[in-house]
């Protein structure tokens, strides 16, 4: 965060902040206090068995100008028992957003997400992902940047200029999650010259046809996810990050028919390595009020490739994903969704489980599990994980 | 039905003479619809109070924005401010005459944009009493009609008309609605499940005029008579002809708003 523009955004928007906070906004957010429980004995000794940690995410939000101009700040920050890197805080969004009849500027610290699938986010690129929050990688850091959104007749397009590149954090030694050799950040490496101070650029065409809801990009620039060489740190081997620069075309596709919804995310990237190819798609189905109960069941299954094979930088390069989704609708909102993505190379599965129940009015109960089997040696991003198995509790107040 | 309706319109001023109780239900139907046109926008504050058969309550805020569409249904925009877990959740539909609604969720923490099955009317709309189908907006052709008597309810003449939902995903075989003979608003429906068993009844109350012409009640009950679950919507700040444009119920206003 001690790049040049990020800086100059940020003091232009901590103005903002300072300005519109002495007026009327609102604030908003959560604190959660979270356990996770490991039941196999982790790795290496530095690591534990059960993490305890505090988190918190206020928003505050004014909008003025009939609601034509907004300003939002979400800072996050999370106190971890024993992993120094999940103890972290970021700036999730600092943003300031001017809407008009056939534009939009949105400019500052943002979030922004592409995609339709539910196993896997292969289009998704905007944001890093804050990898110590989950091993799920859904939670993300904030990117600066100046979005421009042309918004007409035939869609909405959007220009990109990401001024200053996030790291992915990694969990530190004594966090579980983590490579073997742990992975050391402060010796990441970059192709470009400019290192994090290299502006990404990114244009993306979507709009909604009918059943149909098509997004189709471009991004040049830093890639997010790296690649890792062997280094030295205090005499110990580690694993060191290198961001490699990237041009990357993705489509998204969802086609809503009745109770179907059909997905596809595809991608194509080069500059890492050979160029490669990679796609997730297939469906959900949902049976409204199951056996006459309030409970929607949805059926997901997915496809996931990557034509890299066992190179890829991610560990679904042939495999397939099934899903139970439940929605209780009732008054707490329960919701589980229960999965499980097998390699059909090998006898690999990853189980997961997500569920969520409100209490009272504005208490959240979240538990997830996760269950790692038969990682196979040769599967170098499962293969760390393979003593990794979990449950979590999560305990949310919102306000 | 599409087809049929232009040749229903010209044949309502002879009905008079010789109307089959078909023809009379959707006479009022079209009747009910007309009087509730030219509104273009409105807004409004929504809180639901849920109970449950114990007597256990739980409460959503919500704001809602709407606009006409002209030769199709309403476009609207739901904002959820409680329960503060779901607080910034918005729903944007396109509803559509015959053909499924369009709906897409905003959800606030993962800033995804998710369109979803619409096919699933019968679901429960927050966990109420309500389901998707019910809050909606209610086009004439969602229907085929059957007149069945006038009745005074609660000392007003109504029409007592029978309708049957077109779409293959409702929830209910028929239902009963009350209609009143002075200006045509619905006072109350009795919804009937797929077995034809008495499912709910939804009453409207407190009916305010806008505008010289727009009724809107500002008190919906919706009973189940099967798990003694209810549920009340308290309607409140009605503003009308706003201004609001077909870009305040896009996908990038959807992620936008609050």
């Amino acid at each position: 965060m001690n790049s040049v523009p990020i800086r100059r955004v940020l003091s232009a928007l901590w103005l903002c902040l300072i300005a519109t906070c002495a007026t009327a906004g609102e604030w908003s957010g959560f604190v959660a206090l979270e356990n996770r429980y490991f039941p196999e004995d982790a790795l290496s000794s530095a690591q534990h068995d059960n993490y305890l940690s505090i988190a918190a995410e206020p928003e505050y939000y004014r909008d003025w100008d009939d609601g034509r101009q907004s300003f939002t700040f979400v800072p996050f920050v999370r106190i971890d028992q024993y992993d120094d890197e999940r103890t972290h805080a970021d700036i999730r969004e600092l943003e300031w957003i001017k809407a008009a009849a056939e534009h939009e500027w949105r400019i500052g610290v943002r979030k922004v997400f592409w995609g339709v699938t539910e196993f896997q986010h292969l289009v998704d690129i905007i944001n890093q992902t804050d990898a110590v929050e989950n091993v799920d990688g859904e939670d993300k850091l904030g990117q600066p940047m100046i979005n421009f959104a042309l918004i007409k007749e035939w869609g909405t397009l959007d220009l990109f200029a990401l001024v200053g590149f996030r790291e992915r954090t990694f969990p530190g030694e004594e966090g579980r999650f983590r490579t073997t050799p742990p992975v050391d950040p402060d010796q990441s490496d970059f192709e470009s010259s400019a290192e994090k101070d290299h502006i990404d650029l990114a244009i993306r065409w979507s709009r909604a046809l009918g059943d149909w809801d098509i997004g189709v990009y471009h991004f040049s620039g830093t890639s997010r996810d790296p690649r890792f060489t062997i280094g030295i740190a205090d005499g110990a081997p580690v694993l060191v990050p290198f961001y490699d620069q990237i041009d990357q075309t993705g489509i998204d596709v969802q086609a809503t028919k009745g109770n179907w919804l059909w997905k596809l995310e595809a991608i194509r990237r080069s500059g890492q390595g050979d160029s490669f190819a990679a796609a997730t798609g297939g469906f959900e189905y949902t049976f409204v009020r199951v056996a006459e109960s309030d409970i929607d069941m949805g059926i997901l299954s997915e496809y996931l490739f990557d034509d890299r094979d066992e190179d890829a930088l991610t560990p679904f390069e042939d495999d397939l994903a099934l899903g139970v989704r439940l929605t209780f609708n009732d008054a707490q909102s329960t919701e589980l969704l229960f999965g499980v993505i097998a390699d059909l190379d090998d006898d690999a599965r990853v189980w997961g489980l997500e569920a969520s129940r409100r209490l009272q009015e504005s208490w959240k109960l979240s538990v997830e599990a996760r269950v790692f089997s038969d990682i196979p040696a040769e599967d170098f991003f499962l293969f760390g994980l393979r003593d990794d198995d979990f449950i979590q509790v999560q305990l949310a107040r919102f306000f | 039905m599409k087809r049929l309706l232009p040749l229903l319109l010209i044949l309502v001023p002879l009905s008079s003479i010789a109307e089959t109780p078909e023809e009379k239900g959707l006479a009022i139907a079209i009747e009910a619809d007309r009087r509730d046109r030219g509104w273009h926008d409105q807004t409004t504050d929504l809180i639901m109070i849920l109970k449950n058969k114990h007597g256990q309550e739980s409460r959503r805020q919500i704001r809602t924005r709407a606009m006409e569409v002209e030769n199709d249904g309403d476009k609207s925009l739901t904002i959820f401010d409680e329960p503060r877990d779901v607080k910034g959740t918005a729903l944007l539909s396109f509803s559509h005459k015959v053909a499924n609604d369009d709906q897409w969720l905003y959800l606030p923490a993962l800033k995804r944009v998710k369109r979803i099955a619409s096919a699933n009317k019968s679901g429960a709309f927050m966990g109420s009493e309500f389901a998707y189908e019910d809050v909606s907006s209610q086009e004439v052709e969602k229907y085929t009609y059957k007149y069945l008597r006038d009745e005074s309810l609660d000392g007003q003449p109504t029409f007592v008309v029978e309708r049957y939902p077109v779409s293959k995903y409702s929830g209910y075989t028929r239902q009963v609605t009350w209609i009143d003979q002075a200006e045509y608003r619905v006072l109350k429906v009795d919804y009937y499940d797929r077995k034809n068993a008495a499912l709910k009844t939804l009453t409207f109350k407190r009916y305010q005029q806008y505008l010289d012409q727009y009724w809107r009640a500002h008190e919906m009950y919706m009973i189940n008579h099967q798990t003694g679950k209810s549920t009340l919507l308290q309607w409140s700040n009605f503003k009308f002809k706003t201004g609001l444009t077909s870009r305040d119920f896009d996908k990038n206003s959807l992620k936008r708003v609050r």
